[in-house]
């Protein structure tokens, strides 16, 4: 019997308004406000830094303290409540002497080398500690120096840790996954891999929610710019890059741009300079893995109606998902579609067909990826994730945050460029392709095609944006001329956790199903740019839904570049020559817990 | 110059003594440090504060020792450095001039090997492995978990009904327990930090006392699946009840004429009057619970095969014998004999005689307290170590002194002597003088001082229960030194679908351990017969008000004046009132909210 711990609000509190005082300014707000809400409603912001809302609200960082009268002590504003008539001051005397002294506690066990650090610029407890000014500090340094492996493609530095619970939250609460725990107690509490396990041993899924929800640099992606700084400087060597198709909302939130001033368009400009051979679209490959997904999704729906597995065709463009679901759900794993994702589609085609095309030895090609994945890094690195030429068909990723650090290292102007196309051909994508960067985008471009293979008509636009929009688990049944397609999206592993449970426990069904590890898809990805504090899948998603409503093609059968290529090189979709390049046996490497469930179930020796 | 000085206490030794009664009471509140190195480490810091700097040991020892075991807690210790510190604790021990040395460093010798495999934990896992958990203290104190804070905060919200509500969700008994619980919660109780721990259980009784209204729980669909539960005491019908909320259907088998088991027979209706026994029993029943009583069951088998699953919850109802000479004599009765005759209404007359009860347990005073009041002259305890030593509770023994029982401690029965018609006259006992301590416990041996004869009429023997296990056993049911052995999942081996816990499986021991034994075998119970109901929260808890700290006592409960309570067997206790449980109430810190609760803590909402 697992025992679940949470708080349950009084649901009784949201009906009273109650009148407070903030620093001398009366609101109204309903009995079941916290403080913290109350004063910004007031206009007077507090401080936070440990508090993640609907996800940490633990007040364990004290920086949020205010002082309520009649009270000696000091409040946490972000988990306690407005009472009636309550008076706050949210910077008296004994908070500043407070919220300044527990700071400075916080930096004591931070290093504080902030030059070196990829959050460097973008770290909220420096913007906390420099907004109170804090420029003398009188504590010793007191650091954790524990270890960690730095080829995995996630990066713990606990030197930095500040205890502030939030990447325990997020991959418990959020994602299902538990890597996280508290490994050591009282004045000596650390934050690492739970019981003190090697982060290799465990089932992380390398979504990397719990980088972009971390305040400071204690997590991070692996950073490989160096190797593609090596590549680009050797000349023996041809660099072909692919962009996912969600990089194009986020890549230059650095310089705060508007969408208009930062296209896809914008970036292949920005790169081109750094001294990329062929800069090409994973909007492609996308409109790629619809062919072969829709045409598997039918075959497995044929499957189904006469005795198969009886669960959906899950989706396998995500690698976080593709681990989660290989580490916990054992038995779906044969209903994931064996198609790779568009990333490894893309490498495969690079270092075979295109390699073909453009008269270049494959094994001289350095086939590089920007994502906004960290999964993607581990994806890449599958052993057998090489079936264009033998070497790794993707050599290199890169998420959003290292591709946005190298554009700041060439002073690259950014506000000033001129847009430049892709390279041609693999440089096309549909608005279906498009749309994969959102939840519901890869089902939404796989139906599309569905359609059109089991009708024989052109979809109307937008006939299926039921499996649009941010709720963690939608589903939808659509009718193809009399042949009914449920579908399921989930995003955020909890939510993809509960959709597992109710289909093995028969629930629910469902004949496709789409689940992306990141909320709200690769647009909320954990490689992307982190905004603390702000949760940006639904506005870059909006980006992405607007670029397929006016583009020229929106169903992926449609794309020149997929006819030619088809036409040229694979013949048809689930070809012999598009299973060994396209599509992969999931079953071909092991996350820890397969391992262990094999040793577990192998006979004893001697038996 | 004065020759001498009479002492005075400095301002400085005022606060010294202030700390000292504080570091008493957190010490009290049980858990001083959630990991076995850092209290180990917190310990030798303490001891080494005391040490006057004399001697190497001492002055040096307890240093190092503290800096090794820093070691051990930053990671820095090697399996080297646990061997110099069990080597170091040792010497100290060894060669310390006096107890402030010696007794630190056994103490730490005890606590590293004692903690060795968490020490080893620490040092190649850099994490400790100890599983304390650190939720809610009151919560962890209580064998059943039963949410305490949450029917406090109902409690002071004028919703009494609700906080019965949430207490049955996880003890079918509030009343009983708001009368009779020995109440573990309380020692965990992190108010006692203030001032003292919180009155927890005279609030139960409170909140059970002024219920708004009756309620009917949500219960499961029927399964239709029958299930015998032997014996109606705490354990069985904990059980019943959560079985019966899961939809089955329960027979309670008893062998007595009444329901309640140790709960009638063994406690007096002082304590825990009969009709309000009664009237908790029958809310039981009322769920749709059958009863067959005065019903003995031994052949398990048999009853398997008529029910689709079986609980044993026969209790400890059998006596233990001094194994003196004399025993069989007219007068000598134990202690549950005497209990159960009175159970069932049958009450002794012991008008004019002297008693002498043998034992120092809870059952010994409830013994002396019953015969008081069947009218018996003069009452003594015999009990052969100290008072201090005695397991009864101390208000219980504090209850039986106001009603006249002499405490005749360190005297070690002899004989009974046996007057020549075969009755009593008196008991023969050796007086003890207190000395080794052997097992954590003073142990007596025998003075150098004359037999004495106690006259006396009667001798009640109350030196523990047993265990009628034996008829079972023949039953094919395993029984380890009478007691019935499970496994962790309150199933007996060998004998499919056939469970047991409470006192006939624990040996005798509290009520609520036994409610939560039927509570945990009602759980696995309901798995077994291929089920997964759940017993959930359904009542909202207000939300938390912070107070900051006000000192303040604690109310206790009063109790009739003793010359008129030990003439009759009514309730000789007296709840709380109004004013005074509202203050106890505001007294609580609300640990389910602030501290560890808010990360970790919270509540259970279904189990």
């Amino acid at each position: 019997m697992v025992e679940q711990l949470k708080t349950k609000v009084s649901a009784r509190d949201a009906e009273r308004i109650v009148t407070v005082t903030v620093d001398g300014k009366q609101v109204q707000v309903p009995g079941n406000t916290t403080i913290l809400d109350a004063c910004r409603k007031a206009g007077q912001n507090v401080p936070t830094l440990c508090y993640l809302r609907g996800i940490n609200e633990i007040g364990s960082c004290r920086v949020c303290v205010v002082e309520v009268e009649g009270v000696d002590q000091l409040v946490a504003s972000c988990n306690n409540y407005v009472l009636d008539g309550m008076s706050i001051k949210t910077n008296s005397p004994k908070v500043r002497l407070a919220r300044r002294e527990n700071v400075m506690l916080l930096l004591a066990q931070h290093d504080t080398t902030c030059t070196t650090c990829a959050r460097g610029g973008n770290c909220k407890l420096a913007e906390v500690s420099n907004d109170l000014g804090i420029i003398d500090f009188p504590y010793k340094s007191i650091l954790a120096n524990t270890p960690w492996p730095h080829d995995f493609p996630l990066i713990r530095n606990n030197d930095k840790c500040i205890r502030c619970m939030r990447c325990i939250q997020i991959c418990d609460k959020v994602q299902a996954s538990h890597v996280w725990g508290i490994t050591n107690r009282a004045t000596h509490t650390l934050v690492d891999v739970a019981g003190g396990a090697n982060i290799h041993d465990v089932d992380c899924t390398l979504c990397g929610q719990c980088i972009t929800h971390c305040p400071t640099g204690a997590l991070r992606e692996r950073d490989d710019v160096m190797r593609v700084y090596d590549a680009l400087a050797d000349p023996d060597v041809t660099t072909i890059v692919q962009i996912a198709p969600s990089v194009r909302t986020s890549w230059a939130e650095h310089w705060g741009l508007s969408d208009d001033k930062a296209t896809i368009e914008h970036m292949v400009a920005a790169l081109r300079p750094m001294g990329f051979d062929y800069i090409v679209n994973t909007d492609f490959s996308a409109d790629l893995t619809i062919m072969e997904e829709g045409t598997e999704l039918l075959e497995h729906m044929r499957r189904n109606a006469n005795g198969g597995s009886g669960f959906p065709m899950f989706t396998s463009c995500c690698p976080g998902w593709v681990r989660f679901v290989k580490a916990h759900y054992p038995e779906l794993v044969d209903d994931v579609s064996t198609s790779k994702s568009p990333q490894q589609m893309f490498g495969a085609v690079v270092k075979s067909y295109y390699a073909e095309m453009l008269g270049i030895d494959p094994h001289k090609i350095f086939s590089l990826s920007i994502m906004p994945c960290v999964a993607k890094k581990a994806e890449c690195a599958y052993p057998n994730m090489n079936d264009a030429c033998g070497d790794p068909d993707v050599d290199c990723v890169l998420t959003v945050r290292e591709v946005s650090r190298m554009l700041r290292a060439d002073h690259v102007d950014v506000a000033n460029l001129e847009p430049e196309p892709f390279d041609e051909p693999l440089g096309y994508g549909t608005g279906a392709g498009i749309i994969f960067g959102a939840t519901g985008g890869v089902m939404e471009a796989a139906l599309r095609t569905a359609y059109h293979i089991v009708t024989g008509k052109v979809p109307k636009d937008d006939m299926f944006d039921e499996v649009r929009g941010l709720k963690g688990w939608k589903e939808a049944t659509f009718d193809m001329d009399g042949t009914k397609v449920r579908v399921a999206v989930a995003s955020g592993l909890q939510n993809a956790k509960e959709l597992c449970d109710a289909i093995l426990s028969g629930e629910v069904s469902y004949d496709f199903a789409e689940v992306m590890a990141c909320p709200g898809g690769c647009v909320g990805g954990g490689g992307q740019p982190i905004h603390d504090g702000e949760e940006l899948a639904g506005a870059r998603g909006k980006v992405l839904y607007g670029l397929d409503r006016v583009a020229k093609y929106r169903n992926s059968y449609e794309n020149p570049d997929i006819v030619r290529c088809y036409e040229e090189y694979f013949g048809e979709p689930m070809s012999e020559r598009a299973e060994r390049l396209l599509h992969t046996d999931q079953h071909g490497w092991m996350m820890p817990a397969e391992w262990i469930r094999q040793a577990e179930e192998a006979p004893a020796a001697g038996e | 110059m004065a020759r001498m000085h009479v002492m005075e206490r400095s301002e400085a030794q005022q606060i010294m003594d202030e700390l000292h009664d504080a570091v008493g009471r957190r010490l009290a509140v049980s858990s001083l440090a959630p990991c076995p190195v850092e209290f180990t480490m917190a310990f030798v810091d303490m001891c080494s504060t005391q040490s006057c700097g004399k001697c190497t040991p001492c002055r040096v020892g307890l240093r190092m020792l503290r800096h090794m075991l820093s070691d051990v807690l930053t990671g820095k210790a090697t399996m080297q450095t646990l061997d110099d510190i069990e080597r170091l604790a040792r010497s100290i021990y060894l060669s310390a001039d006096c107890a402030i040395g010696y007794e630190a460093g056994a103490m730490a010798l005890k606590a590293i090997r004692g903690f060795h495999d968490d020490f080893v934990h620490h040092v190649t896992q850099r994490a400790c492995g100890f599983t304390q958990s650190q939720l809610v203290p009151c919560v962890s104190g209580c064998p059943a978990g039963v949410d305490i804070p949450g029917y406090i905060a109902l409690v002071r919200a004028g919703r009494n009904t609700d906080a019965v509500r949430l207490i049955r969700k996880d003890n079918p008994l509030p009343l009983v327990c708001g009368l009779v619980c020995e109440h573990p919660c309380e020692m965990n109780c992190r108010r006692g930090m203030v001032d003292d721990p919180m009155n927890i259980r005279a609030i139960k009784r409170y909140a059970c006392e002024h219920m708004e209204g009756d309620y009917a729980p949500s219960m499961a669909e029927p399964t239709g699946k029958r299930i015998a539960v032997v014996g109606g005491g705490p354990a069985g019908l904990s059980c019943a009840y959560y079985l019966t909320l899961m939809g089955h259907h329960v027979t309670i088998l008893e062998q007595r004429h009444h329901l309640g088991g140790m709960l009638r027979y063994g406690i007096p209706a002082y304590r825990l009057p009969r009709e309000r026994l009664e009237g908790e029993i029958q809310w039981i029943l009322d769920r749709g619970i059958d009863v067959e009583l005065d019903t003995s069951v031994t052949d398990v088998a048999a009853l398997r095969e008529k029910y689709d699953a079986v609980y044993l919850a026969i209790g400890a109802h059998a006596d233990k014998k001094l194994g003196l000479e004399g025993e069989d004599a007219d007068g000598v009765e134990s202690a549950v004999q005497m209990l159960r005759a009175v159970g069932d209404g049958e009450m002794p007359d012991y008008t004019g005689q002297r008693v002498c009860v043998v034992g120092g347990g809870n059952v010994a005073m409830d013994v002396a307290r019953t015969s008081v009041r069947c009218g018996a002259e003069k009452v003594s305890i015999i009990y052969r170590r100290r008072v201090a030593d005695m397991t009864a509770q101390d208000e219980e023994i504090a209850g039986a002194q106001a009603e006249g029982c002499e405490l005749l401690e360190l005297n070690a029965p002899l004989r009974i002597s046996v007057g020549e018609d075969g009755k009593v006259n008196g008991l023969v006992v050796q007086p003890q003088i207190i000395g080794e301590v052997k097992r954590g416990r003073p142990s007596p041996r025998p003075a150098d001082k004359p037999e004495v004869t106690i006259p006396c009429e009667r001798v009640m023997v109350a030196i523990g229960q047993a265990i009628d296990s034996k008829p079972f056993e023949e039953h094919g049911v395993q029984t380890k030194w009478g007691r019935i052995v499970t496994d962790a999942a309150a199933e007996v081996p060998g004998l499919d679908g056939v469970f047991s816990g409470g006192d006939c499986q624990t040996g005798p021991a509290t009520v609520i351990r036994a409610i939560n034994a039927g509570k945990v075998a009602a759980g696995n119970i309901d798995g077994y017969l291929g089920f997964e109901h759940k017993i959930e929260l359904d009542v909202d808890i207000p939300q938390v008000q912070f107070q900051g700290k006000m000192e303040c006592g604690r109310c206790e409960t009063t109790f009739r004046e003793a010359e008129e309570r030990k003439g009759d067997f009514d309730e000789i206790e007296n709840g709380l009132t109004t004013e005074e449980v509202m203050q106890e109430c505001s007294r609580c810190l609300r640990c389910d909210h602030f501290g560890y609760g808010a990360f970790r803590g919270g509540r259970i909402v279904e189990w």
